[in-house]
């Protein structure tokens, strides 16, 4: 089993690679405040939907952006 | 002032390989589910191909599970994880050319290996089966992927990362790992290679990368559509978002030693059989976690599951992930391995999660994605969805009822001892008694590739109808 010579030293050095990154993820504050976060996927869409509706049904890629952005700069903030 | 600043930032998607994606999964689907159905028959009825040596079952069974894995699957995880990092973090795809490059490579790879499977160039390794310069290949778009996504994670604009980007990012670097070290081979032509492993230092290897392929190819990539799709289209957020995190945190520090559970009763050292019994196991606990965490995104809004065809694929996948991360662990304890190890159990178990699991997830967020890439917000027809739901469902049930009863037949048989010690059966009357069941199971793969062949036809006419356009990034909101 000299396989386990490879197998067993890459498998901790991966789970030593995940610790690092969930001490990252733990101390950067990726968990803090989680209870907002499931929410927010749902409401980015909304800020989508409403910036689409002034030009809903224009086919061009470049025109529609000003007209988008106009929308973001006037909306609500999202804050 | 501002406007200049904001004129700096992108503010469109890149969605043109989204798109690709998503469109390649149907047709890889199509075309792996044909194969498969195809080699179901073969196995009722061996003549069927008329001894073509390049439609033989040995040669048609590995293009069937690369294609439904890799083309189908993999081309729906690529089509997902680029809309998912994209909205989540609300910046457009890192390197685009890049994020053009893994698609074009990753079909370039499909495509090869469709032309060297049935021609028998093969390395005899289950689910890596593709010789050395595909596996160069792969290894490539493989990176650039891993490039792109973690790009785009890192110049996100939303501080805080959804679990979904999580759940993606393992599957990306674990496949990476993985695939690296189990195809390392020696090249002696252009066509053949041999492993840099031997013996059971090589199926040790070998079931390291196929059981963590099914960990984080066909779990994790796929649990990242789910925690992104099914809060999508129920309009609520995940039941228990912290749970999510736990979920995710728990899953992927337990996978990575349940791999020697496939080599029960062989050479493989007892102490390291038992370790991955012992691991498989412990997978049970994350794995229901998650499940319920899924399904009880509904709880409150249980009216939505008999409303809406697509939250029925969502869902309904997550009640074959909690069936099979069941089923799995108690495969995995030794005893009951002793009856179903070889056996059509093993199959069953396998299909109740890839047709169950992966394929509904998939199947469901490819509903909710496709529209929306075209510009519209449902598929072209309703209706064809629930009917593709209900004759893919009972599709399921006949497959795996079938194995069930096949395997555990088989394993009954295979183990039946006269007084004297002698076997009562031989293998053959074994065959026999199987047959019907493998009748039965072409029934039930018939039903599920007539739901995707509607799904093809459902997604054809969304396309026709619908209009390319370029998705805005919204306002940005601060964490």
């Amino acid at each position: 089993m000299d396989i386990l010579y490879l197998l067993i030293p890459m498998s901790a050095l991966l789970v030593l690679g995940i610790l690092l990154v969930f001490a990252w993820a733990l101390h950067s504050g990726q968990f803090d405040d989680l209870s907002r976060q499931g929410q927010r996927i749902l409401d980015a869409d909304e800020a989508f939907d409403r910036a689409q509706g002034p030009q809903a049904g224009a086919g061009q890629e470049s025109g529609p952006m000003n007209t988008s952005l106009a929308t973001r700069t006037g909306g609500p903030d999202g804050h | 002032m501002a406007t200049d600043k904001l004129a700096a930032v992108p503010v469109t998607y890149t969605d043109d390989t989204v798109r690709g994606f998503a469109l390649a999964a149907v047709l890889w689907g199509l075309v792996g589910m044909l194969v498969g159905v195809v080699i179901a028959a073969q196995l009722a009825f061996p003549d069927l191909t008329y001894g073509i040596p390049w439609l033989s079952y040995g040669r048609l069974r590995p293009l069937h599970t690369n294609a439904v894995i890799f083309a189908f699957g993999g081309c729906a995880l690529f089509a997902t994880s680029y809309h998912v990092v994209q909205r989540t973090c609300q910046v457009p795809l890192f390197l685009p050319a890049l994020a053009k490059f893994t698609f074009w490579g990753w079909q370039a790879v499909i495509v090869l290996a469709a032309l060297t499977l049935p021609l028998g160039y093969t390395s005899g390794k289950e689910y890596a089966e593709l010789e050395w310069p595909i596996d160069v290949l792969i290894a490539v778009v493989w990176v650039s992927y891993a490039v792109v996504f973690f790009g785009t994670l890192g110049t996100r604009r939303v501080r805080h990362i959804y679990v979904a980007n999580w759940f993606f990012g393992s599957f990306i670097i674990a496949v990476a790992v993985l695939h690296i070290v189990n195809s390392a081979a020696m090249p002696v032509s252009f066509w053949k290679s041999y492993s840099a492993y031997a013996g059971v230092q090589d199926a040790m290897v070998q079931w390291w990368y196929g059981h963590n392929a099914v960990g984080f190819f066909l779990t994790a990539g796929f649990l990242g559509m789910m925690y992104y799709y099914i809060p999508k289209q129920a309009e609520r957020p995940v039941y228990s978002y912290r749970l999510s995190i736990v979920h995710f945190w728990a899953l992927i520090f337990t996978y990575m030693w349940a791999g020697p559970h496939h080599l029960h009763y062989t050479a493989l050292p007892d102490w390291a059989q038992s370790i991955g019994m012992l691991f498989s196991l412990v997978l049970l606990a994350p794995s229901w976690g998650g499940m319920i965490n899924g399904m009880m995104t509904l709880s409150g809004a249980w009216h939505k599951l008999r409303d809406d065809p697509i939250l029925k694929f969502l869902i309904v996948a997550l009640s074959f992930y909690g069936m099979s991360t069941f089923e799995g662990p108690m495969m995995s304890i030794k005893t009951v391995n002793a009856l179903s190890h070889y056996t059509d159990w093993t199959v069953g178990h396998v299909h109740s999660g890839a047709l169950g699991w992966v394929g509904f997830i998939t199947m469901g967020s490819l509903y909710y994605l496709i529209p929306r890439m075209f510009g519209r917000t449902t598929m072209h027809s309703v209706p064809a969805i629930n009917l593709h739901f209900w004759i893919a469902t009972l599709g399921i049930v006949l497959y795996i009822a079938a194995m069930w009863i096949a395997g555990v037949m088989q394993g009954l048989m295979w183990r039946a001892l006269n007084p004297d010690g002698t076997l009562v059966y031989t293998f053959v009357e074994g065959v026999k008694a199987t047959w019907p069941f493998y009748v039965i199971r072409l029934a039930g793969g018939l039903l599920y590739l007539g739901g995707m062949v509607l799904m093809a036809w459902n997604v054809v006419m969304t396309v026709r109808s619908g209009q390319v356009q370029a998705a805005p990034i919204p306002r940005l909101v601060h964490a």
